[in-house]
Formats: structure tokens, sequence, C-alpha cells
């Protein structure tokens, strides 16, 4: 088992500018500067439309440090299974390949080449960045925008459907390395991404991103919501190494203490989740604890 | 001439700092540090640099004191909220004169 990084460990070299065009206190620039430490400077980027793209920089200044390629919505597993053939006939093993993409770009619109890239066991990292929505066309639903949360498209009611398990989808690909994260848990993120960097096939990270504009909250309390979200039990950080699924981090310490802060406060805590009745709110509580008697309990089998 | 010679020409970019301008422009509180309450600063050894960690523009520095660059700090505040002393407080930025801001 590999150390636990801290703060003082994590490299101090950075990959990032500053002065990006992300917005005031963005939750997917703080796991992205983290990420890209742990993916380290041999690293080639596929990005498709997105936040990220914008946070990337205009032509011709870019806010990152590494090579990236940006690519069209569709195709982002797709463009690094073509990195990979390349580098592969220029005889370069030592260069890690890693997608960046939205919710939007993983659980809709590129999950096919996803899921075709995770098939054909193309070594590559792909981590989506789930601040659940289209966010940086004006904040529009996404299969990942969860149960009741208010969008540009879903105005009154809130969204009406469930919020699409990305990272389950992926985990029945049967890949080596399955993890969510969390931008309010950089340190986490940084550690799994090291720890499946020598694994072979695809490896997948699902990210929870918050995100003040189409979350409805003050920048100043990002890292409090997404938090929030992992202490409720609502959002669970978790790993599945080669099939054997296991809780971490602030996740694994819930289980430790068996008491979840009630998810109103999660929910509460943005204007997007507004129109939630306090009967929808105990239904997802009630959805919420059924989930972790199953981790208390599997807990108790060990 | 022939379409031999034809060259396709990708785009690619440089990269550096403020590729959104001077993001401190955007700024409508700024953080301001009491260094009397900052652990390493009190310690005088390396130690929390928490908002370093959580800082999403990457500006503030991990030195004793933390530093914070004022030209692309977007003033989120996500530095004084996470801050575990206190240390930081968020300040309206037209409390600050003119020359300042230069
Ligand atoms: C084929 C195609 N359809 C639509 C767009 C417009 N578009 C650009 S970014 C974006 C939103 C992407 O959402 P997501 O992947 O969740 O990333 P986020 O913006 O939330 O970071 C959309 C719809 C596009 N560029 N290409
Ligand atoms: S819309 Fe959200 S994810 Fe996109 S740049 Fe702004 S804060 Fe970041
Ligand atoms: S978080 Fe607060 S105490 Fe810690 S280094 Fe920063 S200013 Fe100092
Ligand atoms: S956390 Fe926000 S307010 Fe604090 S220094 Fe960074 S950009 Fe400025
Ligand atoms: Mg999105």
């Amino acid at each position: 088992m590999q150390a636990k990084t801290t703060i003082l460990s994590l490299p101090t070299e950075e990959f990032v500018h500053p002065g990006t065009r992300a917005c005031t206190g963005c939750g997917l620039a703080i796991a992205y500067r983290v990420g890209l430490k742990a993916l380290g400077k041999n690293t080639i980027l596929v990005v498709p439309p997105s936040c990220l793209t914008v946070l990337q920089g205009l032509f011709p200044v870019a806010s990152t440090k590494l090579p990236c390629l940006n690519v069209t919505f569709a195709s982002t597993a797709a463009a690094a299974t073509g990195i990979l053939a390349t580098l592969k006939s220029q005889g370069k093993t030592n260069i890690q390949v890693a997608a960046w993409a939205g919710d939007g770009g993983t659980s809709d619109i590129g999950l096919q080449a996803l899921s075709g890239a995770a098939e054909r066991g193309d070594n590559f990292i792909y981590l989506c960045y789930d601040n659940e929505g289209y966010m940086n066309t004006g904040v529009q639903r996404s299969g990942t925008t969860p149960l009741g949360a208010i969008t540009a498209n879903t105005p009154f009611k809130g969204k009406l459907q469930q919020k699409k398990d990305v990272p389950a989808i992926m985990a029945a690909h049967h890949l080596s390395y399955v993890a969510t994260c969390s931008a309010a848990y950089p340190l986490d993120l940084y550690d799994k991404i090291i720890r499946c960097k020598d694994m072979p096939g695809a490896k997948y990270f699902h990210i929870h991103i918050p995100c003040p504009p189409g979350w409805g909250y003050d920048p100043r309390y990002g890292i409090k919501v997404g938090r929030l979200a992992v202490e409720t039990g609502y959002y669970d950080l978790y790993e599945i190494v080669n099939g054997e699924f296991k809780l971490t981090a602030a996740s694994e310490k819930l289980v430790e203490k068996r008491k979840l802060v009630p998810v109103r406060e999660y929910f509460r805590a943005q204007s997007r989740f507004k129109i939630l009745t306090d009967e929808q709110i105990a239904d997802i509580q009630n959805q919420i604890d059924a989930k972790w008697a199953a981790y208390y309990k599997k807990d108790e089998q060990q | 001439m022939g379409t031999r010679n034809y060259r396709r020409k990708t785009s690619h970019s440089e990269h550096g700092p403020g590729d959104g301008g001077r993001t401190g422009s955007w700024r409508v509180e700024r953080p301001i540090l009491d260094k009397s309450l900052c652990i390493p600063c009190k310690r005088n050894k390396e130690a929390c640099f928490i908002c370093w960690l959580f800082c999403p523009d990457i500006v503030i520095s991990r030195t004793i004191p933390p530093k914070i660059d004022l030209e692309y700090c977007k003033g989120c505040g996500i530095c004084a909220e996470e801050c575990p002393t206190k240390a930081i407080t968020m300040v309206d930025e037209a409390e600050f004169s003119k020359e300042d801001k230069e």
C-alpha cells in the first residue's frame, strides 16, 4: 500500500497557469490542477468541448503546460486510442495518455467511444469531471444531473429522472481500476491516480465537481458543498480494483462512524434544489439510509 | 504547382499565465492574511497550507507567510472559508484605494 499523500508531501510543480477563464471558485480548477500533478509531465491530454476547454484557454494562449489534443464531443476516448496507436508506432512507452471530459461528454455524448476503448483494453486513464450538467453552454441537464435539480431545460420541476450511474457502467466493463473522487478531496484524487497508473487497460475516474453558477451557491462554500455530498452519504468515494469494491477516504470513515449528516443540509446549501419538497428529501434520505445499511452490514461481515 | 506541396497546418497554442486576462479585476472581495493567526507563520515552519491546496487559481504560494498574487486572485473566498484559524478574511475591494489596485 502506498503512503497517503499529505499537503506537505504533495509535489509543488504546477502544470496550470493562473489567470484562467474558469469561473471564480471553480471546483474543476482544483481537481484539474491536482490531477495533473499526479499524471505528471509525461502526459498527453485529450479534451472534448467543455468547461475544461474554456479553462485551458483560447488560441494562441494555453493555460496548461502539457500537450493537449482538443477533439470533437463524441470522440474523446477514440482519440485517446489514436494517440496510443501513434505512440506505439513510434516506440514510445513512457507516455501517459489521459482523457478529461465533462459529464455531458461522458455520460451522454462520448459514452459509445468510451465503452469501445474500455472493451478493447486500451491503456489510458479516462477522467470524467462531473459538475452534473452541461455547464459550459449554460447549465442544461445531462445524464448525470441528479433528480430534482433545476437546470435551464428543467426550469420548473427540476430533473424528473435519476442520475445515471456511469462508474457502475464502467465497472461492468471489468476494468482494472474504477474510482470515484471529489474536488473537495484532492489528495484522495491524487493518490488514486498514482495507484492506478501502472494497471493494465483503461482506468476510469468519476470526479464530483462543485460548480458555483451551475449549482447556485456562494463560491466561497465550494469545498463545504463538495464535502457535504460525501458526509451525507449522497455521493460515495470508492475504488474498484480488479472487481473488488472498497469505500475510501471520507466515505470509509463514515462506515466507522456509522453517522451520516442529513442529506437535507446538502440540498439546502444549493439553489438548484430549492423546489425539492420535504417529502422528496425524506424519500432520498431513505434511499441513502438503505444504501448505507448495506455498507454497514458488509463491514460487519468482514 | 499540383497538390504535392500543399501542407496542412494545425493550430497550436503556447502556454502562459493570464489567458483570461488579469483576472484579479473580477474580484469583488480581497483576501487579507493576518500572519499572527496563520499556523506556518506562528510556528515558523512548514505546516497547514490548506489555502494553497484549495485555491482554484493557484495564486497562493506555499511559503511562510503564504503570499497571494492579487493580479490573478479572483476573490472566490475559498481560502478564507477553509483556513482552520480564520487567518484570511475577505474585504470589500472598494475599501482599497485606486493606487493600491494598480
Ligand atoms: C457535437 C456538439 N454538440 C454540442 C456542442 C456544444 N457544447 C460545447 S460544450 C457543451 C457542454 C458540455 O457539457 P459537459 O460535457 O458536462 O462539460 P461542462 O461544460 O459541464 O464542463 C456543449 C453542449 C458541441 N461543441 N459539439
Ligand atoms: S460553469 Fe462551473 S465547472 Fe464551468 S468553469 Fe464555471 S464553475 Fe467551473
Ligand atoms: S490555511 Fe490559514 S493557517 Fe493555513 S497556511 Fe493558509 S492562511 Fe495559514
Ligand atoms: S482561494 Fe480564491 S480568494 Fe483565495 S487566493 Fe485563491 S482565488 Fe483568491
Ligand atoms: Mg458538465
